[in-house]
């Protein structure tokens, strides 16, 4: 368990702050830019149907 | 043969294919680890006799650094890949994991400092290991520079890929430094060839971080890696598009 967490707390939630952080950042932007490459791809993709002949 | 073989892995049809399945599995794969290991590393490990509790630092501290070396050795093989067999996947698959690879470097070089600061009493010495490892962090952003550096895309994947393969030899001098030199940094805890020098009550939650960080690090780079391939056929879509328009004109 816990012991002197009064002594080193401060950098530890700054090591722990700073990682999960970094994660969420990292995540947030992969999730969005997905989502943006994907809508895009099917609405090209969509427009590409509607147009071929006989479709 | 060989080619013929790394080619397989190479096509980006068969890559989105692959990755449908393996990025949910990475990505709950890295959550589950890394949900049980940092409950268990902040809460219930315990703490050092020397260190106290700034020894939970370790638990990001040491899959940071790992991943920090693994992925610029993936960068490197992206390099060859790209370089010897004109990897189609190589160069996008560098592109993607150099700014991951940064965050990481970056994550140890933090953590160390804030580690550093209550046991050294400075946030930052120039030993071999932290000199070694911020250089590590330069070539990350060198590669990342040097990508973007060029109005064709082929001749900085190219530049970048060489950077990545000259600058493997910061691996061995990171791993051995705390042999080669006098360090402030202390030796591995684990190596291959002798038993851990920590009890199975902190090995064990550092082996769930480790897994967790390593599979979320795979997840994040397959995932953009992923979108990187998507992007590029929406553009090749708006491009063909566009091309009628530019020859009736």
């Amino acid at each position: 368990m816990i012991h002197n967490l009064h002594t080193h707390w401060p950098y530890i939630a700054a090591s722990y702050g700073f990682a999960l952080l970094a994660i969420l950042w990292l995540s947030v932007q992969l999730a969005l830019r997905l989502r943006r490459a994907t809508t895009q791809l099917a609405l090209l993709e969509r427009h590409d149907a509607r147009k071929r002949p006989g479709s | 043969m060989q080619g013929g073989f790394l080619h397989r892995f190479a096509n980006p049809g068969r890559f989105l294919r692959l990755s449908r399945w393996l990025f949910p599995v990475l990505c709950v794969t890295s959550c589950f680890f890394l949900a049980i290991g940092l409950i268990w590393a902040v809460l219930f490990s315990p703490a050092d006799w020397q260190q106290g509790d700034a020894v939970r630092i370790m638990y990001l501290h040491v899959p940071m650094a790992v991943l920090a070396s693994a992925g610029y050795a993936a960068l490197a093989l992206c390099g060859v890949l790209s370089l010897v067999w004109k990897h189609p996947l190589a160069d996008l698959a560098a592109v993607e994991i150099g700014p991951i690879g940064a965050v990481v470097t970056a994550l140890c070089l933090i953590t160390g400092a804030l580690w550093g600061k209550p046991m050294w009493g400075a946030w930052w010495v120039w030993d071999a290991r932290l000199t070694s490892v911020l250089v590590l962090f330069f070539l990350y952003l060198g590669h990342i520079a040097l990508i973007q550096a060029f109005d064709d895309p082929q001749r900085g994947y190219r530049a970048a890929a060489v950077l990545a393969i000259a600058g493997v030899i910061d691996l061995p001098i990171i791993k051995f430094s705390v042999n080669w030199w006098n360090t402030l940094h202390q030796p591995d805890s684990i190596t291959l060839t002798h038993a851990p020098t920590m009890p199975s009550s902190m090995l064990l939650p550092l082996s769930l971080c480790m897994i967790g960080f390593s599979t979320g690090f795979a997840a994040l780079v397959t995932g953009r890696v992923k979108a990187a391939i998507l992007e590029t056929r929406a553009q090749q879509m708006l491009t063909r598009r566009a091309r009628p328009l530019s020859d009736a004109a």
